[in-house]
């Protein structure tokens, strides 16, 4: 009995040696590439921003100056969402907004919708889906140049009841076999329209939380 | 150690028993990454330092790990390194980490790494394990990239596409249009597609094999002498 006792014992503190010895080069690494990592994720991020709103147009810290809107309906998330406020100045020049189309085909497709100050699109890129590759994926700007297709749009360009795809009436072409997707993206981007010409002033003026969850591009977009 | 012993642990590992044809092992990562070359080779790297890493220290460690703690240990030490190679990817292959997403931390579910443990580095010298580990994850590597430039160029009619994740910015024109406006073969970019090339690429290898047993046979082939009545 003690035998057995004294090998649980023996047993236990090997396991627990190399449980430390683990985590220990675990957090050492992890320390150690923290700064690289969140440098990355930054870069990654700004890049897809200047993709939308290229460096001239602005002057402040892009990347810091945030704010949370919430809006289920029209921002695609129950949870709120990221806004980059870009200025001149101190006047507003453009936002960018990081909403949500809930109903890609197989899930939410994250979105960068960058409006400009006079509430015309300066263009829109998609950040994560997991639509069908060879198809819905042409969403991404890498792959066609659906996506530019929203450059220089706005709530009155075109109409209200133009904001489709043709198969519904619109204007927006749809891809040969992939209807849900593009629809699911063109509503996505007139619901933030209508969201930014109504909370156009607040979502300027917020002074931005605390913290707040980055988006990771999910991949570089090439214009 | 021996050039023979060298030479039948490259052969095992790169043909003999190559992980993903003949153990069969590894197939999830294998399957769902090997859509383009630059997916396939940026995993199969990353398999291989981790098989490298686990191996040599299984096999350090191999005379002073209980008996019953053996499988709980190689599970830590595995997990260990996979979270160190992903993290070290986060911070300089940012790029492709994205691209590969969740395949990375899934490297500890590639049971490749622990048959490789049990078998093979918990008998064996650290060297040997080495050499063993390094091989396993070539062979493992070679049959992702094969497997992606065909799902590649039948998928995407490219090869070497976005290979600037792996080797930087300057080789960001490396890809070769195989097939000029190519529609796409959709099948060849999922997971089924990924299964018959498998599939095809196993069966290749035991024709191969078929092909030199039997040239062997001819070779050998002896009159057969009359028992002495």
């Amino acid at each position: 009995m003690n035998n057995l006792f004294k090998n649980m014992l023996i047993g236990g503190a090997a396991l627990t040696a190399f449980a430390f010895i683990s985590s220990l080069i675990v957090a050492v690494t992890n320390e150690s590439t923290k700064q690289q990592i969140a440098t990355n994720e930054r870069e990654a991020l700004l890049r897809s921003l200047n993709v939308l709103i290229p460096h001239d147009l602005y002057d402040n810290d892009l990347y810091n100056d945030t704010a949370a809107l919430y809006s289920p309906k029209l921002l695609g998330s129950k949870n709120p969402v990221t806004v980059y406020r870009a200025r001149k100045n101190q006047v507003p020049v453009a936002a960018i907004i990081n909403s949500i189309a809930p109903d890609g085909y197989n899930g939410e497709i994250r979105l960068l919708i960058a409006i400009l100050a006079n509430g015309t699109l300066a263009g829109v890129r998609v950040v994560g889906h997991k639509e069908t590759p060879g198809l819905g994926d042409a969403i991404e700007a890498r792959r066609s140049d659906w996506i530019k297709t929203f450059n220089e749009r706005s709530l009155s360009n075109p109409l209200p009841e133009k904001w489709r795809v043709k198969k519904d009436g619109g204007e927006f072409d749809q891809f040969t076999g992939a209807t849900i997707t593009p629809r699911a993206i063109v509503k996505a981007v007139f619901n933030t329209l209508k969201y930014y010409a109504v909370h156009r002033e607040e979502l300027f003026n917020t002074t931005p939380p605390p913290l707040i969850s980055r988006e990771t591009p999910y991949a570089d977009p090439r214009s | 150690m021996q050039i023979q012993e060298v030479s039948k642990i490259a052969k095992d590992g790169l043909w003999t028993n190559n992980q993903a044809l003949v153990a069969l092992l590894g197939l999830c990562p294998l399957l769902a990454v090997s859509n383009t070359v630059i997916n396939a080779l940026g995993l199969g790297i990353a398999t291989t330092l981790v098989l490298i890493a686990s191996n040599v220290t299984v096999s350090l460690i191999r005379n002073w790990v209980r008996n019953e703690l053996r499988i709980p240990i190689f599970v830590l030490i595995i997990a260990s390194f996979v979270t160190t190679v992903g993290l070290l990817m986060n911070a300089y292959l940012h790029e492709l980490y994205n691209v590969l997403g969740i395949f990375i931390p899934l490297i500890v579910t590639n049971c490749a790494i622990i048959a490789r443990a049990e078998s093979f580095a918990s008998k064996n010298t650290p060297a040997k394990s080495l050499l063993d580990g390094l091989f396993m994850g070539l062979g493992f590597t070679a049959v992702l990239v094969l497997l992606g430039m065909m799902r590649e160029i039948l998928g995407q009619g490219t090869l070497f596409s976005q290979a600037h994740l792996m080797f930087g910015p300057s080789f960001q024109g490396l890809q070769l249009t195989i097939i000029e406006d190519y529609r796409g073969f959709i099948f060849a970019i999922l997971p089924p597609g990924a299964f018959l090339g498998l599939g095809l690429m196993i069966a290749l290898k035991k024709y191969i094999d078929m092909r030199i047993e039997s040239r062997k046979n001819l070779q050998s082939q002896q009159p057969v002498t009359q028992p002495l009545v």
